[in-house]
């Protein structure tokens, strides 16, 4: 049995917190300088150079590329072989998002009760999904996410009978309905199958995947791609304000389902797709 | 077409914007958002002042990350302005002439905006890093106890913004996107 110590996990998910705030991964940026030179419409294009220069300020400056440094989503992938020691997992978690946030001057944007709101202070509780996996290492996985996408997402329990044009339909329902609002170019997570939590957890795991990272699935892989032009044919364009680019990428998570259902989420990520992990 | 604006703002500044332009603000600007906003209104009903002059003013839909030490804020992109729309048009009647945000707005904001003869911008969202350059200077001047959502008075220096929503009716999010629809048939 392998052990990992507590004071090691909240060491890393303070460093994972803070570098994902400062630090647009190199696939995302790849994708807007790409969509960039694509986009012949001037504003669009105009408009992109200008998320891309902030991007650059950010980490030449090792400064939030956002001020909304998000709720800390967290996903932690456990070998069976690993024993935590001299702590709980999630506090340890907790306490390396309370220092992240401090230290990193990152804002505080939890409240500790939906209806009463009052703001926590230290950005904790962060949301922590986990899941048992052979083996004996330890994968965590931080995303830190903003509310001006996350509100624009939409989940529907569609019939059977709806099949793949119900499931695109939603897609592109749910992208309209959002509009200007999410910071687009927007990157969109979908999960399809499983029941009511699960769709929606797979739409948001999806995220953490990389760019060049397609669905095993060659159907699935195909659908990525196929909404993604899709959703590009909308016009709506770079902060809404028209043009090619509305996403740069469409991620599709899929999982087995009731004979009765046909369970769709669709998650919605601004421009500033942020996510780091470590594999202890 | 690129223009400029200084705070505070009279009405004739405002006609001659379009829906779709970049104007560069100049002058002292408050920022305000959820909370802040429910309580300035809060105020307006018990027919009690409010903590800032809003006259001719703009507001900045913010709530900036905490600053580095020597630097007057931290980042400072905008927050989707549709949230606001339910306290939007009493502020406008008090005499608020602009908004900063991003997102779509209500139709009641969008009337109350033609009705006064304001204007609602968008920043760009995200571009938090970018943005913050453009402040000089920050204080804040209400509701201390919200922390980040408290009320600020900054002041910027061609702080860029792209008319949405000008007092003549247009939407920069329905003409934009038309516009270029309409481009891509014909070429």
């Amino acid at each position: 049995m392998k052990q990992i110590d507590a004071g090691l996990i909240t060491k890393e998910v303070k460093r994972l917190v803070m570098e994902a705030n400062y630090f647009l991964p190199d696939d995302v940026m790849e994708a807007l300088k790409k969509a960039k030179e694509e986009e012949k419409w001037e504003l669009a294009e105009a408009t992109l150079d200008k998320i891309i220069e902030n991007a650059e300020i950010a980490k030449n400056d090792v400064a939030p590329m956002c001020q909304d440094t998000g709720m800390a989503i967290v996903f932690v992938e456990m070998g069976q072989d690993v024993r935590i020691v001299n702590g709980y997992i999630e506090d340890a978690i907790n306490q390396g998002v309370r220092e992240g946030y401090e230290e990193g001057l990152l804002r505080k944007s939890v409240v500790g009760d939906p209806l009463n709101r009052v703001n926590t202070k230290d950005n904790t509780p962060a949301v922590i999904n986990y899941s048992i996996v052979p083996g004996d290492k330890l994968k965590i996985t931080v995303a830190p996410k903003g509310f001006g996408s996350e509100n624009m997402s939409r989940l529907k329990m569609l019939k059977p009978a709806e099949g793949l044009e119900g499931v695109k339909d939603f897609v592109l329902e749910t992208v309209e309905l959002a509009g200007p609002n999410p910071c687009p170019p927007i990157v969109i997570g979908v999960g399809i199958g499983g029941s009511f939590d699960r769709a929606a957890l797979l739409a948001k795991k999806s995220l953490m995947r990389s760019f060049d990272d397609y669905n095993n699935n060659p159907f699935y892989a195909d659908l990525e791609k196929e909404l993604l032009e899709l959703v590009n044919e909308l016009g709506i364009g770079p902060q809404g304000f028209g043009g090619k680019t509305t996403a740069l990428r469409v991620f599709i998570e899929y999982y087995p389902t009731h004979i009765a259902g046909l369970p769709v989420a669709v998650n919605i990520q601004c421009h500033a797709t942020r996510h780091k992990e470590v594999v202890l | 077409m690129k223009k400029t604006l200084t705070t505070p703002l009279k009405v004739e500044d405002l006609k001659d914007l379009k829906a779709g332009d970049d104007v560069y603000i100049t002058g002292y600007i408050y920022t305000a958002r959820d909370a802040a906003h429910k309580r300035l209104v809060e105020l307006l009903e018990q027919g009690k002042e409010l903590p800032i002059d809003v006259e001719g003013a703009i507001i900045y839909y913010v709530g900036p990350t905490p600053p580095k030490e020597g630097e007057p804020i931290g980042s400072a992109g905008p927050t989707t302005s549709y949230r606001m729309d339910s306290y939007a048009p009493q502020l406008l009647d008090q005499g608020l002439l602009g908004m900063i945000g991003k997102g779509k707005r209500g139709q009641e904001v969008k009337d109350k905006i033609v009705e006064k003869g304001a204007v609602y911008f968008a920043a760009i969202g995200g571009a938090a890093a970018l943005i913050k350059k453009t402040i000089k200077s920050a204080e804040v001047i209400a509701y201390e106890d919200l922390g980040a959502e408290a009320i600020r008075k900054i002041y910027v220096e061609d702080f860029p913004v792209t008319v949405i929503n000008d007092a003549h009716g247009n939407d920069l999010y329905e003409s934009g996107r038309k516009e270029y629809l309409e481009w891509l048939k014909e070429n």
